[in-house]
């Protein structure tokens, strides 16, 4: 349809992202429409702040986990193709990427998930899961609802499990080897599911009080599907 | 020679006794009664007389009987303790259960029982009626199924179990009946009376997939969880359609003329009767959840509840003819999980237990009567119509998964490969629910010796065959297993944290799936539900009801690795003493090391029940040619009572003279 591709145009550097991403044109204009939604003053980047009116992001337990996972500490703002960059990690996995070929690994295999999870443990980023940082997770998770010694015992225990070489902290090879051997655990898979349906003309934007935006898009993206085992 | 004279003399005084009895009474089952009163009779020695008595005076009865009195519970008990000692027999091999899965061994067995009595000319007692077992002893075990089912699993795949259960019970009923009619209208086979709608209820009643049956082998063939999931659900699930197809084609059976109209209206009771299933479990759940908040003073009868509402919801499902099936699994589903928050841990084990223990014995049962039934009904064989039958069930099913599969694997996270939709296909066992289902059959179908006949073929077929055979199979085609003694806190911290994570990057996206509503069905669970149903509803996080449970395990097994006594044990507080103050928190055992050092030890230091075993197996023979012995005297029939006798004795000196 010749309407979708002058969309498309819209988009700046659409081209690469899809080559880069793997996501398709329907995925990449819902994405960009979320964006100009979120980008409410129309600056073409989105800054903290904006994350922050998402309401539902606010009560999350770790919903400041997850929007510094888009917007690095040091960088003020956030550009289309880097918060796309981002949720490409959360496409289903290509079976058949294989690894001789000289293009950098896609955001969406295996081992670059594992990472991204990895890295919301990991705040400061030395490459290990320490006490500190376990114990603030679950903190967030947990909340009210245990005392600190329940706590620190969580907590150790769950070093003692995963910690093979007995450091104190769980390295990101730890990490790895406890998603492979944790099959029923960690199939807890989670899929954001849509249908492809009609065209764009369909999407309609409902603005919520207080800054508040949902999108309900009608015609959608196909399946962003973040699998883990 | 000596020795045989006192035994016959011995069978002979006590074969007139239980001759009288017998006509007095003429109960069915005598042969085991009359050996256990045999056994439990005095040895032979004259009464001690009366003192001071005339001879024409009748005495005071020292010893009497009544035994139409305690006919019924006795026999049921008798038969139930039969079943289980077949159950214990079973384990002393450990061979065979391995390889063959306990339903086939039970069926063996009700079919030697079968075969015993109608060669005493005896009918079995009338359990497998259906009014029996669709109220007794179908709902332990459906109960069963629903309180062990794994929540979590069976809502992320309910799409797919859904799907399977009503289209895929759909196809093969409608595939088989008219496949089978198609096969009537062959002359050879000399089945042309068989109309349209008589095959199509006959092919609703072989498509519908058993749970008893399928859960007894996927019970042991630890097969990945997504399929395990897929195939239970959808055995507990395709009652509802069984139901309403059954039913449907019954009315439509002895009606001459189809309409459409009855074909929309029957569309409109398959949805009354499957969301009417589960409105009345969830009914029932909540009621008995707001039940147990207020039993805290009478926790004796805690596990009672449980029990009672359950059954409740079933019968009145029955009563309305809704699926009581799907009734009862989405009440057990609904109560567990704030059921188990508001009762003590004891009765928490205790319903656990009892559930399990009822289920066991029902499927038992079940199993056992298959096989007695199997030889005491009048068949009616016709090779071509059950040839076909099996034929096109194995096909339909077949075709059926892989058409299905096809369609959903699209809508699927983890999509189904060939092995899995192999075992999936294969794995469709049918068993005694179809059963129960030919034997309610209404009597102006011409053929229906022949229906049921076809019936227990495939029961017999598809549990033998595919029951015994599917354990290698999958393990030759190497389909994704499953490790499920994997319970790691580090497991569960992770799922949580996934959790949030896609609940929060949807919330980014502006884009909702599943975890959208399931996020807002916890929201509401928290504040709503969880205030009315449970009595202290601080929540717990499941992180932390892990640990809890973890630790508990981690202590018991230290306490148990400690050969002995207990006392010698370091106590867990001083554990806890000295880890606080060690710096670095001591290395404690992990739960798999313990349970590996467990086995090896008790592997390494019990050889002497081998022995033991092959002494049991011996006893078992030799009690089982004395029975034969003791039915060919009673029958009288002297031929048979000499050869056992000659087998017996033979036996009895091999064992002593020390040969195996």
């Amino acid at each position: 349809m010749g309407s979708s591709s002058s969309r498309l145009d819209r988009v700046p550097g659409a081209k690469d992202l899809m080559e880069e991403t793997g996501f398709s044109e329907t995925n990449i204009l819902c994405l960009y429409d979320r964006f100009e939604v979120l980008d409410r003053e129309e600056r073409g980047y989105l800054r903290l702040e904006d994350f922050e009116a998402i309401q539902q992001l606010a009560v999350n337990p770790i919903g400041d986990r997850i929007i510094g996972a888009f917007v690095f500490p040091g960088r003020e703002t956030l550009d289309f193709p880097s918060f796309v960059r981002v949720l490409a990690h959360f496409r289903p996995t290509d079976t058949t990427w294989s690894r001789s070929g000289s293009q950098p690994e896609p955001a969406n295999s295996r081992t670059r998930k594992l990472r991204f999870a990895f890295s919301l443990y990991d705040q400061d980023g030395d490459g290990k899961i320490s006490r500190a940082e376990l114990t603030e997770m679950l903190q967030a998770m947990l909340g009210m609802q245990v005392t600190d010694e329940q706590l620190q015992s969580i907590v150790g225990r769950a070093i003692q499990e995963a910690d093979l070489d007995r450091d104190g902290a769980i390295s990101f090879d730890e990490f790895k080897k406890m998603a492979a051997s944790g099959q029923t655990g960690l199939k807890s898979v989670s899929s954001i599911m849509y249908r492809t349906k009609q065209q764009q003309q369909q999407q309609q934007y409902i603005c919520g009080e207080g800054g508040t935006e949902q999108v309900h898009l009608k015609h959608s993206c196909q399946t962003l599907m973040f699998i883990f085992c | 020679n000596e020795t045989t004279m006192w035994f016959r003399k011995l069978c002979h005084r006590n074969q007139t006794l239980v001759l009288e009895w017998l006509v007095e009474t003429s109960h069915p089952t005598f042969f085991l009664s009359a050996w256990i009163i045999n056994q439990s009779e005095a040895p032979p020695e004259p009464r001690p007389a009366p003192i001071g008595t005339h001879a024409e005076k009748a005495n005071l009865p020292v010893f009497t009987m009544d035994y139409p009195r305690i006919q019924i519970p006795f026999e049921v008990t008798l038969w139930v303790l039969l079943a289980s000692f077949a159950k214990i027999g079973f384990h002393v091999y450990h061979k065979i259960t391995v390889w063959v899965p306990e339903s086939c061994l039970l069926i063996s067995i009700g079919l030697i029982v079968g075969a015993i009595m109608h060669s005493v000319n005896e009918e079995p007692p009338a359990v497998l009626t259906s009014n029996v077992f669709f109220l007794y002893m179908l709902p332990p075990i459906v109960l069963d199924s629903g309180y062990f089912m794994p929540t979590r699993p069976f809502f992320e795949n309910i799409g797919t179990v859904l799907w399977f259960a009503v289209v895929g019970t759909l196809w093969n009923s409608i595939g088989i009946g008219m496949s089978l009619f198609a096969i009537c209208q062959i002359e050879a086979f000399g089945v042309q009376d068989i109309n349209l709608q008589e095959n199509l209820l006959f092919a609703s009643i072989i498509s519908a997939v058993d749970p008893v049956a399928v859960l007894n082998v996927f019970e042991d063939v630890s097969v990945n969880e997504q399929l395990y999931i897929v195939v239970f659900g959808e055995c507990l699930f395709n009652d509802a359609v069984t139901v309403v197809l059954y039913n449907m084609f019954n009315f439509v059976a002895e009606m001459p003329v189809v309409e459409p109209v009855d074909v929309f209206l029957g569309v409109a009771r398959f949805f009354v009767v499957g969301l009417g299933g589960m409105g009345f479990g969830i009914l029932f759940g909540f009621v008995a959840a707001f039940t147990t908040r207020f039993t805290s003073k009478v926790r004796e009868i805690e596990p009672l509840f449980i029990f009672m509402y359950s059954y409740l919801a079933y019968l009145v499902a029955e009563l309305f003819a809704i699926s009581s099936i799907m009734a009862i699994v989405t009440c057990a589903l609904t109560m567990k999980y704030y059921v188990e928050e508001n009762v003590s841990q004891r009765s928490c084990t205790t319903i656990r237990h009892v559930v399990k223990m009822l289920g066991s014995i029902s499927e038992t049962l079940i199993f056992f009567f298959l096989g007695v039934v199997t030889i005491t009904t009048e068949h009616e064989w016709n090779w071509g119509y059950i040839l076909f039958t099996l034929l096109f069930a194995f096909v339909w099913r077949g075709l059926g998964v892989l058409v299905l599969t096809q369609i959903i694997n699209p809508f699927r996270t983890i999509p189904f490969n060939l092995k899995d939709q192999f075992g999936l296909a294969y794995g469709g066992l049918r068993g005694a629910i179809s059963f129960a289902l030919a034997f309610t059959l209404p009597d102006n179908i011409g053929r229906r010796q022949l229906f049921i006949t076809a019936t227990i073929a495939i029961i017999l077929f598809t549990v033998f065959l595919q029951g015994i055979s599917i354990r290698p199979l999958i393990e030759l085609i190497n389909v994704r297993r499953t490790n499920r003694n994997l319970d790691t806190i580090n497991a569960e911290i992770h799922c949580r944290l996934m959790e949030h994570t896609i609940a929060g990057i949807e919330d980014l996206c502006g884009q909702w799936s599943h975890f959208y509503w399931k996020d807002k069905f916890m929201k509401f669970n928290n504040r709503i539900l969880r205030r009315i149903l449970i009595r202290d509803s601080r929540a717990e996080s499941s992180i932390v009801a892990l640990y809890k449970k973890l630790e508990l395990q981690n202590a018991m097994e230290i306490l148990d690795t400690v050969s002995g006594d207990i006392s010698a044990a370091p106590s867990i507080v001083s554990l806890y003493e000295e880890k606080k103050n060690a710096g670095k928190p001591k290395k404690m055992f992990l739960a798999a090391d313990l349970r590996n050092m467990h086995d090896i030890l008790s592997k390494n230091m019990y050889k002497i029940r081998q022995r033991v075993r092959s002494g049991i197996i011996w006893i078992i023979f030799l009690a089982l040619l004395l029975f034969i012995y003791m039915f060919s005297l009673i029958t009288q029939s002297n031929t048979v009572s000499h050869f056992f006798m000659h087998l017996y004795f033979c036996g009895l000196c091999c064992k002593l003279s020390g040969r195996t």
